[in-house]
């Protein structure tokens, strides 16, 4: 199966073929995969070079003439480095564009945590009105690639992974997606793009609803809502393969005339120093299927205690 | 490719307006101050022979996809830059003494959603030339063929590092429709001797260095030939009170294309 970031450029530069309004800029990242592409459009393929700032900046010049900027490079240097140009670049000149990015939070593990951007959607959560699409597949990927590059004058994050699921689900570019049902009032979990196996084999079992996100922002409060209705108190696991607890906001604001507590699970805030494979930081944060239910059974154990007390 | 550097007839503000002599007074709208100096706003000479006599830009095309683009990158201080929009017609007289206020699209920094004929909003230093990259490269996609692109920085504002990623790239691809105006009031810090027009003159640009308030050295500074490379204007102009004077600094070459 190719890789997410295979198919972004593939899938990418048949959209340049069918869309002039749509150019593609890089910083000296993934640019083979776009050499066929920049023969074919030299006008509308551009690589700055090393420049981070740059590419952000003339993403929002090209939206400034009309066109539909599609920014790639490393989640660190799309988001982090040039983050006040995200913010001025695009939202205040009252443009839009689509930052695709890779790396992720543990994708590069033996490159250390200059290659780890584990705080680029809590980063995004500061700014208004950025749609955040996190795939957990390669066909996900194509699906919501096309829905952000057709998505108007939108501001669009979409997060690729190294990280998949073994199979594809039938994401629609917005909103949650129910894919196993607990008793009602039940506790909720959202997994979130490539960690939904995970999820699924950590709850083998368990009387819980798992919802999946693979669009993080606008976050799904009413599916949230319909999910935990019933309970005498709401119980939300959230499980992020980014910062732990970056939508605990998110579901406070959705579930705020409910009582309710929240475990968010994700990336640590601190380093952990240490190289190896993705499996290996995904033990470290705690987010292989193991981990999760033990993590996750702890959680919904206190409040059945709780309950029955 | 060829440019085309003499200014082509465009639409002029309506019934005329006001002239230069006017924008004093413009400008003491917003300031209150009567007896305002032009001479202490930096950047007045500079934008008023762009805007009266090189930009194809008008109260009429503020949205026309051919039009030449202004970007003010420099968003401080952004009187002179009213004064003249308003003498042109872009904006009403009657916004500027409200400049600043509550309820008034004019801010201390310029907001490109709020002010008819304004191309970007700015204030924070080092966004408008890379946003003028962009904006060339759009243009050039779009087969917009004849527009400019204008952008006008600090000379302080130089040494942001976004511009001089923005400076070697447009070199580098020759982005010839692309045109800074760097208004040099020596108020950066730690400064080249030299500096400002060597940094684009090293990147392959077409500099010229001219008297900020000599008004027929910056037309033809901003009109000259520059083929197959971007172009940079170094305008100097009296420096900030405390600054170090522009004329203790060696003087930096005059070039042409």
């Amino acid at each position: 199966m190719d890789t997410m970031r295979e198919r972004f450029a593939a899938v990418t530069s048949r959209l340049l073929d069918e869309d002039p309004r749509l150019a593609v800029v890089l910083a000296d990242i993934g640019v083979d995969g776009f050499r066929r592409a920049a023969e074919r459009h030299p006008n509308r393929v551009v690589n700055v070079g090393i420049r981070e700032q740059l590419l952000i900046g003339v993403g929002g010049g090209l939206a400034l003439t009309g066109m539909r900027p599609v920014l790639h490079t490393f989640a660190s240097f799309l988001v982090e480095r040039p983050f006040e140009q995200v913010k001025l670049d695009f939202g205040h000149q009252g443009v839009g564009g689509v930052l695709v990015s890779a790396g992720g939070s543990y994708d590069h593990p033996a490159a250390g945590f200059t290659h780890m951007a584990p705080g680029d959607v809590a980063l995004l959560d500061t700014l208004d009105g950025w749609t955040v699409q996190v795939p957990g597949h390669p066909d996900e990927a194509e699906v919501l690639l096309r829905h952000a590059c057709a998505a108007g004058d939108d501001k669009v994050y979409v997060r690729l992974s190294t990280q998949a699921n073994a199979r594809p689900r039938p994401v629609t570019g917005s909103g949650f997606l129910p894919v196993r049902h607990g008793r009602p009032g039940a506790p909720a979990v959202v997994a979130v793009g490539p960690l939904l196996d995970s999820v699924l084999t950590a709850t083998e079992g368990l009387d819980v609803t798992v919802l999946y996100a693979a669009t993080v922002r606008p976050f799904d409060g009413a599916t949230l809502r319909a999910a935990v209705e019933g309970a005498d108190a709401a119980e939300v696991v959230l499980v992020e393969p980014y910062l732990a607890g970056t939508s605990t906001a998110s579901v406070a604001e959705a579930l705020v005339d409910v009582p309710h507590r929240v475990l968010g699970l994700g990336t640590a805030r601190a380093e952990t120093r240490r190289y190896g494979t993705v499996e290996e930081h995904l033990v470290d944060h705690g987010l292989d299927p193991r981990s999760l239910r033990e993590r996750i059974t702890a959680f919904v154990g206190r409040a059945d205690r709780s309950g029955s007390a | 490719m060829t440019i085309t550097t003499t200014p082509r007839p465009f639409p002029p503000a309506p019934g005329g307006g006001p002239g230069y002599a006017d924008l004093p007074a413009l400008m003491s709208l917003m300031t209150g101050d009567e007896k305002h100096d032009v001479a202490a706003t930096s950047v007045l000479d500079a934008l008023w022979v762009l805007y009266d006599r090189v930009l194809r830009i008008s109260p009429d095309t503020v949205d026309a996809p051919d039009r030449d683009r202004f970007l003010l990158s420099k968003g401080h201080g952004p009187m002179a830059y009213y004064a003249v929009l308003a003498a042109k017609g872009f904006v009403p007289v009657e916004w500027l003494s409200g400049f600043g206020s509550h309820d008034s699209p004019l801010g201390h920094h310029p907001d490109r959603t709020l002010v008819p004929g304004v191309e970007i909003g700015s204030g924070s230093l080092g966004h408008g030339l890379p946003l003028a990259v962009g904006t060339v490269l759009g243009l050039r996609a779009r087969g917009v063929a004849d527009a400019r692109v204008w952008v006008l920085t600090g000379d302080a504002e130089s040494d942001e590092g976004s511009n001089h990623e923005a400076i070697e790239f447009a070199g580098a691809r020759g982005l010839d429709r692309l045109h800074v105006l760097v208004v040099d009031n020596s108020s950066a810090t730690h400064t080249t001797p030299g500096g400002l027009a060597a940094r684009f003159e090293v990147a392959g640009w077409s500099t010229e260095t001219v008297d900020g308030r000599d008004h027929e050295a910056l037309y033809a500074a901003y009109t000259r030939p520059h083929p197959g490379r971007p172009r940079a204007v170094v305008a100097r102009v009296e420096p900030k009170p405390g600054a170090r004077p522009a004329s203790a600094r060696p003087a930096s070459a005059h070039r042409g294309a």
